[in-house]
C-alpha cells in the first residue's frame, strides 16, 4: 500500500469544519434577500395591527369619550348623604383625571404607558421563535438531498454539524431583531430613561441564548426525521401557544393562574422580560438577573441535549 | 483476509426491525481493483456503501475499511475514503470552487493544500472553466465530475461511488467512465462502486458481486461470471451434409453442441480460442466451414441465471423516490 503522509497532514477541527458549513448556511441565506425580506415582514404586520391598529393605549384614554364641558351627575350618585339634587363637574378637568388614571392604569399593568414599545419588544421575542424554527427544516433538507450523508462521511466533529445549524439560525434571529428593533424605534418606540446604548450589549446576549436554546430543540426533533411534514408540525404545534403563553402580548399577571404556570416555564417570557427592562422599562436588576439566569440554563440544557442526540443519533 | 482494503463479514442491516435491506453479506476487496456491487434498485447497494463509509450503523457483523474498524474506528475510516454519492449533494448555491474547498475544511485539510488540490482536481475533471460558476447552473454531467472532485480533495486510498452516472444519457455516462479510469489512475486508488448498469458494470468493474434481495448471489470477476454460465456461444455451419457432433465434442474446451437451424450451436469456454481449434478439426477432417459467429454471454443473461429475472427496477420508498427524482432532475439540465 502507498504511503499515507497525504492523509496525515489532514486535521480535521471543529472550529475548522464549523466555519465552513456556517459559511455555506449563512451564504445561502444571504443570497436570498427575498427570504429575509419575507421574514421581517411577518413581525412588521404584527406590530403594524396589534401595535398601533388595535391601539390599547386608546382603550384607556378619555380622548375619544367627547365628554362636555358641563356634566351634570345626580347628586346621591356622588354624595353622600343626599342633599344636592346634582353636581356639576368640569369636562376638561375630568377628561385630564381620566386620562392620568388611563396612564396609571397602562402603567401598572403594561409597565409602560405605551403598548406599541410594550409589544414591539414582544415582536424580538417572535422573530427568535420564527428564525429559529427553520433550522430544524434545513437539517431535514439535508438529509434529502444527500448533503448531510456526504458531510457525515468525513472525519469532521459530529458536533460541528449540529452547531453549524445552531450558530446560523442564531445569527439570523439577533440580525432580524436587530431590524425590528430599529423598525419599532423608528415607528415610536419609547425608551425608558435608564436605557444606554450599552444596553444592547444585554439584548444581544439575551437573544443568543434563547435563539441557542430555541434552535437546539428544533434540531433535535428533527434529527432523525426523513420527510419535512415532521418538523413543519412541530413548528405549528408549538409556535401559537410558546407565543400567546407568554408576556409577549400581554402580561402574564392578567392571565388565569393555569396558563400564567405555563407562561412562566415559557423561556420566551424571559426573553421578552429581559429586553423590556434593558429597553422600555427602568431597570430592575433582580428581574434582570433572574431572566438571564432561566436563558443561561435553558439554552445550557438544550445545548447539550442537542450535541449529546447528535453524537447518538446523526446517521443516515 | 487481512490486507485487503474493504472487508466485510456477515454485514446485515435491518431497518425498522423488520425490513432486511442487507442481508449477512461477505466479501473483501483486493488493493486496487474496481470492485462493483450490481443489482437492481433496493437490493442493498447503498446500505451497504453506507455502513462502509460510517453514516449507517451495521446491526449485525463487521466491516473493516484499510483494516480499520467502520463502527469503532469510525474516524479513521472517514480520513481514508473518498465518497461520491448517488445524489447531486454540491451545494447549488456556491460555485464549484467553494464546494470543493468546503469538502478540504471538513477534511482539516490545511487551506494552502487545498487550494492547489482544488484546482488540480477541477482541471482534472474539466471544471477549471466553470469553478467560479454556481453549481444551480451545472449540467448533470458537470456536477457527477464535480462529486468527483470533493469526493477526491483528501487524496482518499478508497473511492465509494454509488451509482456515478445514475440518470445520465449514454454519451455523458461514458465520460464519466473514462474521469473514473483516468483518476484511478492518476491517483492509485482502490474503487468500490455500485450500479444497476450492466454495461458499466462490465465496462469499469475488475471484480463484481451481483447483490439482490440483500444476498450477494454471485462473485467474481465479469468474464469469470460470464464464463460460470457455461461460456460463449460459437455457431459454425459446414458446406457438407454430415453430421460433426462427435468432432465438435473432442475439440478442447467445448461443453455442449446442438444442431439447430443448419447450424450447430456450441457452447464452449474461451470461445475466441475454442472456435479456431474446431475450425481446424473440421477442416482436417475435410469439412468446409461456410459461417461462423461467436456471442459472449452478457452480465444480464448472468443475472437472468441467477435470479431468474432480468435486472429489474424494484418499488422504492417514497423518499429514495423524491431524493432520485431530484437528482434526475438536475441530471437532464
Amino acid at each position: 500500500m502507498s504511503s499515507s503522509k497525504l492523509v496525515d497532514e489532514a486535521r480535521p477541527s471543529l472550529i475548522r469544519g464549523l466555519r465552513a458549513l456556517l459559511f455555506r448556511e449563512l451564504k445561502k441565506w444571504l443570497e436570498d434577500p427575498v427570504m429575509v425580506v419575507m421574514l421581517v415582514l411577518q413581525p412588521l404586520i404584527w406590530m403594524g395591527l396589534l401595535g398601533k391598529a388595535m391601539n390599547i393605549n386608546a382603550l384607556f384614554s378619555a380622548n375619544n369619550m367627547n365628554l362636555p364641558q358641563q356634566i351634570h351627575v345626580p347628586g346621591d350618585a356622588v354624595l353622600s348623604p343626599p342633599g344636592l339634587r346634582f353636581v356639576v363637574l368640569n369636562g376638561t378637568k375630568l377628561s385630564q383625571f381620566f386620562n392620568e388614571l388611563g396612564s396609571k392604569m397602562m402603567q401598572g399593568v403594561f409597565g409602560t404607558t405605551d403598548y406599541f414599545s410594550f409589544m414591539s419588544i414582544g415582536m424580538v421575542s417572535m422573530i427568535v421563535v420564527t428564525t429559529t424554527m427553520f433550522s430544524g427544516m434545513s437539517i431535514v433538507w439535508d438529509r434529502r438531498l444527500g448533503f448531510l450523508g456526504k458531510v457525515l462521511s468525513t472525519p469532521v466533529s459530529r458536533a460541528a454539524i449540529i452547531f453549524s445549524k445552531i450558530l446560523n439560525a442564531t445569527l439570523r434571529a439577533m440580525f432580524q431583531a436587530t431590524v425590528i428593533l430599529a423598525l419599532a424605534y423608528l415607528l415610536g418606540l419609547q425608551l425608558s430613561p435608564t436605557f444606554t446604548p450599552m444596553n444592547l450589549l444585554g439584548v444581544y446576549a439575551a437573544i443568543f441564548l434563547l435563539s441557542v436554546g430555541l434552535s437546539s430543540i428544533f434540531i433535535a426533533f428533527s434529527i432523525r426525521s426523513t420527510r419535512l411534514e415532521r418538523p413543519m408540525q412541530f413548528i405549528s404545534l408549538i409556535t401559537m401557544p410558546l407565543m400567546f403563553a407568554s408576556n409577549i402580548f400581554f402580561p402574564i399577571n392578567l392571565m388565569p393562574d393555569w396558563l400564567q404556570a405555563v407562561a412562566k416555564v415559557n423561556p420566551l417570557t424571559y426573553l421578552t422580560d429581559a429586553v423590556r427592562q434593558l429597553t422600555i422599562l427602568p431597570t430592575n436588576f433582580t428581574a434582570l438577573a433572574w431572566d438571564f439566569a432561566y436563558l443561561i440554563a435553558f439554552s445550557a440544557v438544550f445545548a447539550v441535549i442537542g450535541v449529546l442526540l447528535s453524537w447518538r443519533y446523526l446517521s443516515l | 483476509m487481512k490486507g485487503d482494503v474493504i472487508r466485510a463479514e456477515g454485514l446485515t442491516k435491518v431497518f425498522n426491525r423488520s425490513v432486511v435491506a442487507v442481508d449477512h453479506v461477505s466479501f473483501s476487496v483486493r488493493d486496487g481493483e474496481i470492485f462493483g456491487f450490481l443489482g437492481p434498485n433496493g437490493a442493498g447497494k447503498t446500505t451497504t456503501i453506507n455502513m462502509l463509509t460510517t453514516v449507517l450503523r451495521p446491526t449485525e457483523g463487521n466491516a473493516w475499511v484499510m483494516d480499520f474498524d467502520v463502527v469503532k474506528q469510525a474516524k479513521e475510516v472517514r480520513k481514508v475514503i473518498g465518497v461520491v454519492p448517488q445524489e447531486y449533494t454540491a451545494d447549488e448555491d456556491l460555485t464549484g470552487y467553494e464546494n470543493v474547498m468546503l469538502c478540504a475544511d471538513l477534511y482539516g485539510i490545511p487551506r494552502d493544500v487545498a487550494k492547489k488540490r482544488a484546482l488540480e482536481l477541477l482541471e482534472l475533471v474539466d471544471l477549471i472553466d466553470f469553478k467560479d460558476k454556481r453549481v444551480e447552473t451545472y449540467s448533470g454531467g458537470m456536477r457527477r465530475r464535480l462529486e468527483l472532485a470533493c469526493g477526491l480533495i483528501n487524496r482518499p486510498k478508497v473511492l465509494f461511488l454509488d451509482e456515478p452516472t445514475l440518470g445520465l444519457d449514454v454519451h455523458t455516462r461514458a465520460a464519466i467512465w473514462s474521469y473514473i479510469k483516468r483518476l484511478k489512475e492518476e491517483y492509485d486508488m482502490t474503487i468500490f462502486m455500485t450500479t444497476h448498469y450492466l454495461e458499466e458494470a462490465d465496462a469499469l468493474c475488475d471484480r463484481i458481486a451481483i447483490i439482490d434481495h440483500g444476498k450477494i448471489i454471485a462473485m467474481g470477476s465479469p468474464d469469470e461470471l460470464k464464463n460460470s454460465l457455461g461460456g460463449d456461444i460459437i455457431t459454425i455451419a459446414i458446406k457438407e451434409r454430415a453430421d460433426v457432433t462427435e468432432i465438435i465434442k473432442g475439440c478442447e474446451n467445448v461443453k455442449e453442441v446442438r444442431y439447430e437451424n443448419g447450424a450447430y450451436r456450441i457452447k464452449a469456454k474461451d470461445g475466441e480460442v475454442t472456435a479456431p481449434l474446431i475450425i481446424e478439426a473440421l477442416r482436417r477432417r475435410g469439412y468446409t466451414v461456410v459461417k461462423l459467429s461467436l456471442t459472449k454471454p452478457t452480465l444480464n443473461e448472468v443475472f437472468l441465471e441467477y435470479t431468474g429475472r432480468a435486472l429489474r427496477d424494484s418499488e422504492e420508498s417514497r423518499e429514495s423516490f423524491i431524493a432520485h427524482r431530484i437528482t434526475l432532475m438536475r441530471a437532464r439540465r
